[in-house]
């Protein structure tokens, strides 16, 4: 057992938790799961409900994939995994329709593509098919959270700038649009989310000079 | 007749899956580098999507949806399995694409050529899964006007990316600030042309 080798946050697990939040991260490093990043960032709450979905999907299906890894022929485990994430997404979603229904009505099609999400995918197919279980389960924690930074900061961008609220809770003073102030309407416009995770990135690989790509 | 054009238009402008959905967002991202590869995948898309909303459609109207197993028996009445849509849609969509590249290789060594190493990427293109479940969320009514939301996003979704790829093309020449090349460019210039096809907005035939 890996437990018995090496201590339960050796430096090697350690920089399992922490390289996805910056140098790995998944959306602006590995390009995975933009697509339910980008569609639902237009309140924090949503952002933050999506986070913790993927969060606790990613956990379970890298603990079970890990623990079947053994035993799954390679030449069908992409179905094996898409079975394995599809139950865990459907205990998620009717998790979400039961406690917090009015966010899941919002959410719509988007909990059901944490499935598609390549994300989960793509942590199952390069780390939990060949690792053992406690470094996969750092290796999920690591990414989801990575995740769900990227998430929520374009989330805040846009409520915050878009319509003024936090959580939904109006926090730009009535006397501010009184001034003349106004909610820049564009934020919530689809687009936008493209352009501030571009910002984002701007800034990340700005500070970061290895992860600059060629042309 | 008009419905059916209407709703062909709407799913390839309106409700284009890149531009107002961002569905299948890392594939498009990862395969745009050149037109020629972009038009593979933009064609896989549009096919596995024309083959796979159809069979969903069927298996949502005659054995998910609550009441829809009475054709089977009527006691069936009252059960509701659409809870296990996720997973079934999936399983249709996993074994389509298996079979779909089988057929494929057999039947046509030439499209297979072209389409081949796209076809597993698909599975896992949230496009399709996405199609499935818009198609779901949205209620339509016949199987036609299923196939033709289908196939009008799966156009929709090949415009988008051959239209990314030959701007990245391009764009390889021009001095882009050293940390946005690459990712960072591309998701610009993809919200770029989100604002552009926001004008299609409204649209009614």
């Amino acid at each position: 057992m890996a437990e018995k080798k090496e201590a339960l946050f050796s430096k090697k697990n350690r920089k399992l938790l922490s390289d996805p939040l910056d140098s790995a991260n998944p959306i602006s490093v590995q390009v995975l799961g933009i697509c339910s990043a980008l569609a639902i960032t237009v309140q924090i709450e949503q952002a933050f409900v999506m986070s913790l979905s993927v969060l606790a999907v990613m956990i379970f299906g890298n603990i079970i994939v890990s623990i079947l890894r053994n035993l799954i022929p390679s030449r069908i485990r992409i179905i094996v995994q898409l079975v394995v994430v599809a139950a865990l997404v459907i205990l998620v979603d009717e998790v979400l329709k039961a406690f917090l229904p009015d966010v899941s009505e919002k959410l719509s099609v988007f909990v059901g593509l944490i499935i598609s999400n390549c994300i989960i995918m793509g942590r199952l197919e390069a780390f939990a098919l060949g690792n053992k279980i406690w470094p996969s389960f750092l290796d999920a924690i690591g990414n989801a959270i990575g995740y769900a930074w990227i998430l929520v900061a374009v989330a805040l961008f846009r409520e915050v700038l878009g319509s003024g609220k936090f959580w939904g809770i109006q926090i730009i003073p009535e006397s501010f649009y009184e001034l003349g102030y106004m909610n820049n309407n564009m934020m919530i416009l689809p687009p936008m989310a493209l352009i501030t995770v571009a910002l984002i990135i701007w800034a990340q690989r700005s500070r970061n000079k290895d992860l600059i790509e060629e042309n | 007749m008009l419905d059916l054009v209407n709703i062909f238009v709407k799913s390839i402008f309106v409700d284009n899956m890149i531009f107002a959905y961002f569905l299948g967002m890392c594939s498009y991202l990862a395969v745009s580098k050149t037109v020629k590869t972009a038009v593979g995948l933009g064609a896989a898309v549009i096919f596995v999507l024309g083959i796979t909303v159809p069979i969903n459609y069927l298996l949502e109207n005659y054995v998910l949806k609550a009441g829809a197993l009475t054709w089977f028996s009527d006691d069936l009445a009252d059960v509701d399995l659409s809870f296990l849509s996720f997973i079934m849609f999936i399983a249709v969509i996993a074994s389509m694409v298996q079979l779909v590249e089988m057929i494929v290789e057999k039947v046509s060594p030439a499209l297979y050529g072209a389409l081949g190493i796209f076809l597993p990427l698909i599975a896992v293109n949230c496009s399709i899964l996405g199609g499935a479940l818009f198609m779901q969320e949205r209620q339509y009514s016949t199987i036609t006007e299923a196939t033709v939301f289908a196939l009008g996003s799966g156009v929709g979704w090949f415009l988008a990316i051959v239209a990314i790829a030959a701007i990245r093309e391009k764009i390889r020449y021009s001095n882009v600030p050293a940390p946005l090349r690459g990712l960072g460019i591309t998701f610009i210039i993809t919200g770029l042309m989100g604002i552009a096809f926001m004008s299609f907005m409204g649209i009614q035939l």
